[in-house]
């Protein structure tokens, strides 16, 4: 059967105005005894919980942070688009609607796709008035930069550290509330299981991450804004604790799972140096606009770079795609990259690096210039590498940055779990098989300031809802199903940490199902990640108890859960027979190398449905139209 | 609609001293006033003290002057012990209570940014405070003089900085005032809220010029008297 | 490099605690200081023992969480850097390392190296913020802004609120965090209608949590990763000072959130 969004009728111009004016209201004196939770406090999260609070219903907002303003949301480095055209060179609504469409390769939902760009102008309003100190013209305007490949310049920035300044916005916002007492914040208490009661979402388990109490919370309806999953491959520019449980116990309680396959990677991050690392860190992508990418032309050079003359130097990013160069999109760059270190052409420890070079713009604009530019950037190279990039080259390596799939939801952002909403790199809904730079500030913004105040207001107001509290069997069955998952994991009783098991999933889902994927290899995968898990099962060691701030304990249970996401990663992979944006089946390419899409096949969202451990997954489709960016074939040449 | 869930109860008193007095930063707003009022009292006793390299008479009759109008004088000293006493008693009052804020101490805390001048405000402090108490009773009051003579100040000094541990002890305490005003100064306009980037390397230039000169002014009387440029 | 570590050990709150010496015998210079734990922490988890708690998150610098003190240093050695992006190239082989939590009456002690910030959140919660509801802001460009206030404004805001600040003062003072927040509003526009009631809240609500005061040290600012300036200190003062005795009574000289109220600052 295939799947309903339930987008509204009419032009697409229209349709999110209509969907609001369709949609039911709560009465203002009926929305304090609303109770809802917002787990996550990224720009998502933290948005929702904080305009929630504010229309006036009771809100919970769970973290496993210490503060809400930790979320990772806040180490998005570049910006946030918006289709202000501030700067007069023709960007609109439509244009920014057309660019993300196409940039994700044609597997997003375009009704979505231009709510999203209708609310970047609000989103930039909003944080204005929160008083965002977004880069400021001399004439007091705000500031642009182009961003990603776009052919405008419609990115808002604060400094290098734009996710930070939205996210303190959104955080300063929740933190109204909370003093206001109508949201009630639970930090370091981690989303544990989801609780349906009656076919809704009613509640969650939570474990409080200090006395590792195991409780319920019960609510009117349950929204996630927990985050993407790309620690699953270990090594990702995700930081330390994001993690896919949140998302995860819902699908298993009946939430489906859309695209997991859509795993993107970003080109221009610091190589990893050794077996040790605990995770990669980006460098914006700005670079790219100023620096060249290379390797030596033969592999086993070890010449230091500055040695090597322009002749014995590959520039390939400029070979291969002469128009767009160094400035080729993510996925492109990103393949590249790791064709040549596959032929052996990689520098660094391990060969797994390409250089980033600054000598010629360097000449060209000089140090002050580029410093200006990129100072920051310099010195935060410095600092991790120790190797000063005005002396040589920086050396860069793709890595797992965003994840593009989710939970699937409908045009309110629910999912197929009444009650159950979902919104920001959770979902899978905005971005397709690719998502463009300084887009994912702007869709976590818009899905929680402009859109689940509104759904989620409207899915109340349809009534139905039984008060029920903790005391219900379907949260004492749940909160005994966690408790025995952690016990069992302090009792495996093994002798390895939980980092060895993480780190070899990791690896494995990287070689086989990372930048480039095949039949082959997919297949490799899904029969390796079985024995890991098995020898996760047996070997585990888990040190100290339940009862206490234990990280082990806690990495061990997303661990766990990252053991099936990873299947469904490679079974989705292996369904999806075509390339799409960040998916790159190696049997589908152009002669170019291009990703190759099959449209007649594929042109819809793959929503799976959980059926237990052992049984697969069942496929939902949801099938894409393109009434308004007429289909294409992606080019960067 | 979203309403202050707390009701905003009206300040518990009226008086707006008595506002900066209960709160920190009104406290340390207030330390810096009076930390004015002390400076210049300071500045100008060294004024009026470095007049005894012009001889007996004419430090004796400068004396005579401050004394002239019993009414000025005790109103400039009650104006000054209270300036003194709010200046001492917010300070003992936050120190004892940035105890509280780190009831356990660390193994080690390394404290290199700082000078030790503006860690020790409160021992310097404390230690002028001491002095003032002995310098009173050594002058004005006579008690702690063993040759006191009422109104003939050049005498008394030279009584005074005739012993060892008059001018050791007067030394030492004005060696304590430069470190207090070397940060005093400067912190006081950054209580007030006066400094910023563009101005506080010229005003931390400014303390320490102050305190040098203040630390040698006073300390040259004490010291011409032990190598004898002053003698009865 | 052979690393010999001295970690502050303690169970829970109410543990006294103590310092338990470990060596890590092969670490890497191009560790960061975290990795450097990680493999200590995975070495013990393998002799069965109880493995150091310490926070992080990002592990870029960005996110606040971590931070502890090594060798009586917030942060380590290199400065208006945090500890994660401290890397070990900064010791020498054979180096004994003291590491000690932050230590205020207002961050009590959670586990180890773990200490429970939320006094911070309760300050900003009690007036670090432009009230404006969803939805209602104007157009974006409406309001204009001077450059240098917006970079300005930028620079304090760039607090990352890992009390690196608190546990180097000697009077375990909030000023430099406090003083970011009303300074980053302050400077502009949109920051005007509430900023003499922030100041007064804030401030408030700082003595409230039980930080000490600030005697203009400079110790906050010179380990502060954000490099945030001393100046901030003096606008929150400045501010402060003038809502007091301008009287303007928005703002109740009352902690918005009473001490010793419910964990993580809940209604």
């Amino acid at each position: 059967m295939d799947l309903d969004a339930r987008i509204p009728a009419g032009p697409i111009e229209q349709k999110w105005q209509r969907r609001r004016y369709e949609l039911k209201l709560v009465n203002p004196a009926n929305k304090r005894r609303h109770r809802l939770i917002v787990v996550g406090t990224g720009l998502a999260g933290g948005a929702a919980a904080a305009s929630l609070g504010e229309l006036g219903y009771e809100v919970l907002s769970f973290c496993f942070q210490d503060s809400p303003r930790r979320a990772h949301s806040i180490a998005a480095q570049g910006g946030i688009n918006a289709a202000k055209n501030y700067q007069n060179d023709g960007d609109s609504v439509l244009r920014l609607f057309y660019d993300t469409v196409k940039g994700g390769d044609f597997r997003s939902r375009e009704a979505n796709v231009y709510r999203l760009a209708e609310l970047s102008v609000n989103i930039i309003d909003q944080c204005a008035a929160q008083g965002v100190p977004f880069a400021r013209e001399y004439g007091g305007e705000l500031a642009n930069r182009s961003f990603g490949g776009a052919l405008v310049s419609r990115t808002f920035y604060a400094r290098g550290q734009t996710g930070q300044q939205l996210l303190l916005g959104a955080y300063q916002a929740l933190q109204r509330q909370v003093a206001a007492g109508t949201v009630r914040p639970f930090p370091r208490t981690e989303m544990l299981d989801l609780v349906v009661v009656d076919g809704r979402a009613r509640g969650i388990v939570v474990r409080d991450l200090v006395t590792g109490r195991i409780s319920s919370h019960a609510a009117d309806a349950v929204i996630l804004c927990t985050g993407g999953y790309g620690n699953v491959f270990y090594l990702s520019t995700n930081a330390r604790g994001s993690n896919c449980t949140a998302i995860w116990r819902a699908y298993r309680k009946g939430a489906w799972f859309a695209n997991p396959c859509f795993t993107q990677i970003h080109p221009t991050c610091i190589p990893r140096s050794g077996e040790y690392q605990s995770k990669l860190t980006l460098m914006s992508e700005s670079l790219r606009n100023d620096g060249r990418i290379w390797v030596p032309k033969t592999g086993g050079d070890r010449r230091p770079p500055g040695e090597l003359p322009d002749a014995d130097r590959d520039y390939f990013l400029e070979r291969m795609y002469p128009t767009y160069g160094n400035l080729a999109p993510r996925d492109v760059a990103s393949r590249a990259a790791k064709a040549v270190c596959d032929e052996g052409r990689g520098v660094g420890p391990g060969g797994l690096g390409v250089y980033l070079d600054f000598r010629e713009a360097f000449a060209r604009l000089g140090r002050r210039v580029l410093d200006d530019r990129y100072g920051n950037l310099f010195d935060m190279y410095q600092r991790i590498t120790g190797e000063d990039p005005h002396d040589a080259p920086m050396r860069i390596y793709p890595a797992v940055h965003y994840t593009m799939g989710g939970l699937w939801v409908d045009y309110d952002l629910m999912s197929t779990i009444p009650g159950l909403f979902v919104g920001g790199e959770a979902n899978f809904s905005d971005h397709g098989a690719n998502r463009l730079g300084a887009s994912a500030l702007m869709q976590g913004l818009a899905d929680g300031y402009f859109v689940l105040p509104y759904t989620v207001g409207d899915y109340l107001a349809r009534g139905g809802l039984a008060r029920l509290d903790p005391s219900h069997p379907a949260f004492r069955d749940a909160e005994r199903a966690v408790s025995e998952r952690t016990r069992h994991l302090l009792s495996i009783g093994g002798s390895r940490p939980v980092t060895h098991f993480h780190r070899e999933l990791g690896t494995l889902l990287w070689e086989d199902c990372g930048m480039a994927r095949s039949r082959a290899s997919l297949e490799h995968a899904l029969g390796e990640i079985p024995r890991i898990r098995a020898a996760f099962e047996r070997d585990l060691r888990v040190t100290g108890s339940g009862e206490e701030l234990n990280d082990e304990l806690e990495r061990a249970g997303r661990v766990a859960d990252y053991f099936e996401l990873a299947e469904l990663i490679c079974f989705d992979a292996l369904h999806r027979d075509e390339s799409a944006g960040a998916h790159f089946r190696v049997e589908h390419q152009t002669p170019d190398g291009e990703a190759q899409r099959d449209d007649a096949r594929f042109a819809y969202v793959a929503a799976w449905q959980w059926n237990g451990p052992i049984t697969a997954p069942t496929l939902h489709r949801e099938p894409l139209t393109f009434e308004h960016v007429p289909l294409q074939q992606r080019s960067y040449k | 609609m979203a309403t202050e869930a707390r009701p905003e109860q009206p300040p518990a008193r009226a008086s707006r001293l008595g506002l900066l007095w209960e709160s920190a930063i009104g406290k340390k707003a207030l330390m810096a006033a009076t930390g004015v009022v002390l400076f210049l009292y300071v500045f100008f006793h060294m004024l009026g003290n470095l007049q005894i390299f012009m001889g007996p008479g004419q430090l004796d009759r400068y004396a005579r002057l401050l004394h002239a109008s019993p009414q000025l004088l005790w109103t400039v000293r009650a104006f000054l012990l209270c300036a003194l006493a709010i200046h001492v008693v917010a300070g003992v009052q936050l120190d004892l209570s940035a105890r509280e804020a780190r009831p356990v101490r660390y193994q080690e805390l390394r404290s290199t940014h700082s000078s030790t001048a503006s860690r020790t405000m409160i021992w310097s402090g404390l230690l002028i405070l001491a002095f003032v108490v002995y310098h009173l009773l050594d002058l004005t009051v006579g008690v702690a003089n063993p040759g006191f003579r009422e109104g003939e100040v050049y005498h008394n000094v030279l009584v005074t900085f005739g012993r060892g541990v008059g001018v050791l002890a007067y030394v030492v305490a004005m060696v304590a005032l430069g470190f207090h005003l070397w940060h005093g100064v400067w912190s006081l306009f950054q209580s007030l809220g006066l400094s910023s980037r563009r101005v506080t390397p010229g005003l931390q230039r400014f303390a320490a010029a102050v305190a040098v000169i203040l630390t040698l002014g006073f300390s040259s009387i004490p010291m011409a008297v032990l190598i004898g440029i002053l003698r009865p | 490099m052979r690393i010999v570590l001295d970690i502050w050990r303690q169970r829970g709150p109410r543990d006294p605690g103590r310092f338990v010496r470990y060596e890590v015998p092969d670490v890497s210079e191009h560790m960061s200081f975290l990795e450097m734990l990680d493999v200590l922490n995975v070495g013990l988890v393998e002799r069965g023992d109880d493995p150091v708690a310490f926070d992080s998150d990002c592990r870029e610098g960005i996110c606040g969480m971590c931070g502890f003190l090594v060798n009586g240093d917030p942060h380590g050695p290199t400065h208006h850097a945090t500890i994660c992006q401290t890397h070990m190239r900064h010791f020498a082989d054979g180096d004994t390392l003291r590491l000690e939590p932050w230590r205020a009456a207002a961050f009590p002690v959670i586990k180890d190296l773990v200490v429970d910030r939320s006094a911070f959140d309760r300050i900003i919660a009690a007036g670090g913020y432009v009230t404006i509801r969803t939805g209602s802001a104007p157009e974006a460009n409406a309001i204009l802004v001077p450059k240098t206030d917006a970079d300005r404004a930028m620079e304090a805001a760039a607090c990352i609120g890992c009390g690196a600040c608190v546990a180097a003062c000697p009077n375990a003072s909030a000023a430099l965090f406090t003083g970011a927040k009303i300074s980053h509003l302050g400077l502009l526009p949109q920051g005007q209608p509430e900023r003499a009631r922030r100041a007064v809240t804030m401030a408030v609500q700082a003595r409230e949590e039980g930080f000490g005061h600030c005697t203009s040290i400079g110790e906050c600012a010179a380990v502060c990763p954000a490099s945030i300036q001393l100046e901030v200190i003096a606008r929150m003062n400045r501010d402060f000072v003038k809502a007091t005795l301008t009287g303007r009574d928005e703002a109740a000289p009352v902690a918005v959130f009473p001490r010793r109220g419910p964990a993580g600052g809940g209604g």
